[in-house]
């Protein structure tokens, strides 16, 4: 019975008009929203933890009050940060390394012209190298980074090798900072951040050239040991500094920060993002259910009489129940696969749009089977849903009115 | 042979109630068919002739009386049991032949199998069958639309046949067709009440009322004379 009504059902989808095909709109643009939204959200989740490690999920930065914390605020504030805090900072639990790095706005001069220039003064420990970079403040495209024991070396951020001066600063080039001359040994990846435009130096010799004798710190860096929440980690050493700076809650003169505020916008925004696609295919949905049902109502007023001949002859009213379920159910599996594919070309142009606007292969469109079979399911189901009450009403007609149309 | 009854109204009759005018339609019939009888009924046109017709083939119920099919009263029987004597007791020929249009010739004979769920290859068979005998084995695959009247009124004949039914209805089978074709469908009624089928058929024409066993004559609702040809 089920091959048959399969065949019958068939037949008359062919000779359907497009006006019905047009009703099915709605459903396929609905899937096409849902599928393209679940195969790139796997993608999107992807971006999303990478966009966690370039931020740095792990990183803590502790300023003082009142700048913007961060290595490159230029220690505005009254209140001093001193390597006393980070010695502070590295015996709370879960740290796993800490340094403080001293920032300055200062003339720089390459081949006699002046720039201004924004020096970072940081240790040059192999620890410190290795960390800063964990923790992506730092990121090195050619050449290395300022070794230990060398105090003129420095490491360029991108910008400033290729645009604060006429001539793009090179390797082994000599740029003087405060009356003293430094070789170039590295240059900047260009990673789109402000470290870009850093001048990274030895701190003992930012100290030097500065004149500080307090060991003061414009910024502190933290990296939390996996398995630790930053926040967490966070809260711990704001206690700490606290108590060693003498200090009550809420008056705080230094500032502790998780990159978990940029990444929660950044979530906020993709989850308004997948509200809204959610949203049209609801729409979408409800209006595709409507047109399908509306459909359906058209097709048993137009099949009245076939419903009668049908009766007439021996069938049951489940019999054309299942029928007319059918024809719906096909209906809308065809806007589901429609749209299914649809979707997945979308995400497809989305995957492709992104890679080319951010030059990697950020998002990508997942296509898995589970996903194609739960559309097709589910339009079916969603299709003999809307189809239910047009086919109970011709399930339940009496055979002599329904012959008498 | 034992004759007996089929088919057996008593004080049948039924009513329409449109708003504040009420149509008496059928006004107390009381009628017996035997098995294997050959009955026509004659009747002006709107004398309840359909009416009574369709209440025999359990496509409508009657407003008081009551109708027995082989014994049983149809007024106790469930739509699902009603369902079951329109498929398989009963082959219905009606005067607009009411095939389906979109399924073929083949499939229209097919269709009152599969709703008694015959196996597909038994049932082509036997559609393939009944419509030789009907003299259309080579219009299988027609539509509808690509047959004349008379060749879907064998349709329609053959198609009634599919579940090999103890009692055939025929509501004017005539009645849209020429009178050549008219006689040759008649021919393959008689035939089948030869082969033992009950057969009940409404017709205007007298010359094709006086080849059944048994005329009644309805007016107004009523059987107003009844004659015997045998
Ligand atoms: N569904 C109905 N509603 C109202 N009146 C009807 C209905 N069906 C039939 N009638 C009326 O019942 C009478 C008998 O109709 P019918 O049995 O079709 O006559 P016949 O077949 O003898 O020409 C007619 O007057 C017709 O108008
Ligand atoms: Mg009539």
């Amino acid at each position: 019975m089920l091959k048959d009504n399969i065949s019958y059902v068939i037949k008359h989808l062919k000779r359907r008009k497009l006006r019905s095909w047009l009703t099915l709109l709605g459903i396929f643009i609905g899937m096409a929203a849902v599928v393209s939204l679940i195969s790139l959200s796997e993608g999107l989740e992807a971006a999303i933890g990478d966009q966690f490690s370039s931020i740095g999920a792990d990183r803590i930065m502790v300023g003082s009050a009142g700048a913007i914390a961060g290595p490159f605020s230029a220690g505005l504030a009254a209140a001093k940060l001193t390597q006393d805090d980070v010695d502070v900072i590295r015996k709370v639990k879960g740290v796993e390394f800490s340094t403080g790095m001293l920032s300055k706005t200062t003339q720089v001069i390459f081949k006699k012209e002046a720039a201004q220039g924004f020096i970072i003064g940081m240790e040059t420990d192999v620890e410190t190298t290795k960390n800063i970079e964990k923790v992506g403040l730092w990121d090195l495209g050619s050449g290395r980074n300022p070794k230990p024991g060398a105090p003129y070396e420095v490491a360029i951020g991108s910008t400033v090798a290729e645009n604060s001066f006429d001539k793009e600063v090179q390797l082994r080039n000599k740029i003087e900072i405060m009356d003293k001359e430094f070789t170039v040994v590295g240059i900047g990846k260009g990673t789109g951040t402000m470290s870009d435009s850093g001048i990274r130096i030895p701190r003992d010799t930012a100290y030097d050239l500065f004149e500080i004798t307090d060991e003061e710190v414009s910024a502190i860096v933290v990296k939390t040991f996996a398995g630790f929440s930053a926040i967490d980690v966070a809260e711990d050493i704001k206690h700490d500094l606290r108590r060693s700076r003498n200090q009550k809650e809420g008056e705080e003169d230094f500032t502790v920060e998780t990159a978990d505020e940029v990444i929660g916008s950044f979530l906020q925004i993709l989850g308004v993002v997948q509200a809204l696609i959610v949203g049209v295919a609801a729409i979408s949905l409800v209006v595709g259910g409507v047109g399908i049902s509306n459909t359906m109502y058209t097709a048993v007023v137009e099949r009245t009489r076939e419903i009668g001949i049908m009766k007439a002859i021996g069938a049951k009213k489940n019999t054309i129940l299942t029928i007319f379920l059918f024809e719906s159910g096909f209906l809308g599996i065809t806007g589901g696969a429609i749209g299914a594919a649809l979707g997945f070309l979308i995400s497809k142009v989305v995957e492709i749009a992104a890679g080319a606007a951010l030059g990697q292969d950020l998002i990508r469109a997942y296509v898995t089977w589970q996903l194609v079979a739960g559309v097709l399911v589910f339009s079916f189901i969603f299709g003999i849903l809307a189809g239910y009450f047009p086919a109970r009403k011709a399930a339940t007609m009496q055979p002599v009115e329904a012959l008498r149309h | 042979m034992v004759s007996e009854t089929i088919i057996e109204l008593s004080d049948v009759w039924k009513i329409y109630e449109l708003g504040k005018i009420t149509v008496e339609a059928v006004r107390g019939i009381s009628l017996k068919v035997k098995k294997g009888g050959f009955l026509a009924v004659m009747g002006p046109s709107g004398s309840g002739k359909s009416t009574c017709m369709n209440m025999v083939g359990c496509l409508d119920i009657p407003s008081r009386g009551e109708i027995h099919l082989l014994g049983q009263d149809i007024a106790h029987m469930t739509e699902s049991e009603l369902a079951q004597i329109r498929g398989k007791t009963i082959g219905f020929i009606f005067q607009q032949f009411n095939l389906i249009g979109t399924l073929t010739a083949l499939e229209n004979v097919m269709l009152p199998m599969a709703f008694q769920n015959i196996p597909l290859a038994v049932r082509k068979e036997r559609a393939k069958e009944l419509l030789t005998l009907v003299g259309l084995g080579d219009r299988v695959n027609h539509h509808p639309n690509e047959l004349s009247g008379g060749q879907q009124q064998r349709v329609a004949i053959a198609r009634s046949l599919g579940n090999n039914p103890q009692v055939i209805l025929a509501d004017e089978p005539t009645g849209n067709v020429d009178s050549a074709t008219g006689k040759i469908i008649l021919d393959y009624l008689k035939k089948l009440n030869q082969e033992g089928k009950t057969i009940v058929m409404v017709t205007h024409d007298l010359a094709i009322a006086n080849q059944a066993k048994r005329v009644v004559h309805i007016y107004d609702g009523k059987i107003k004379e009844e004659t015997k040809n045998e």
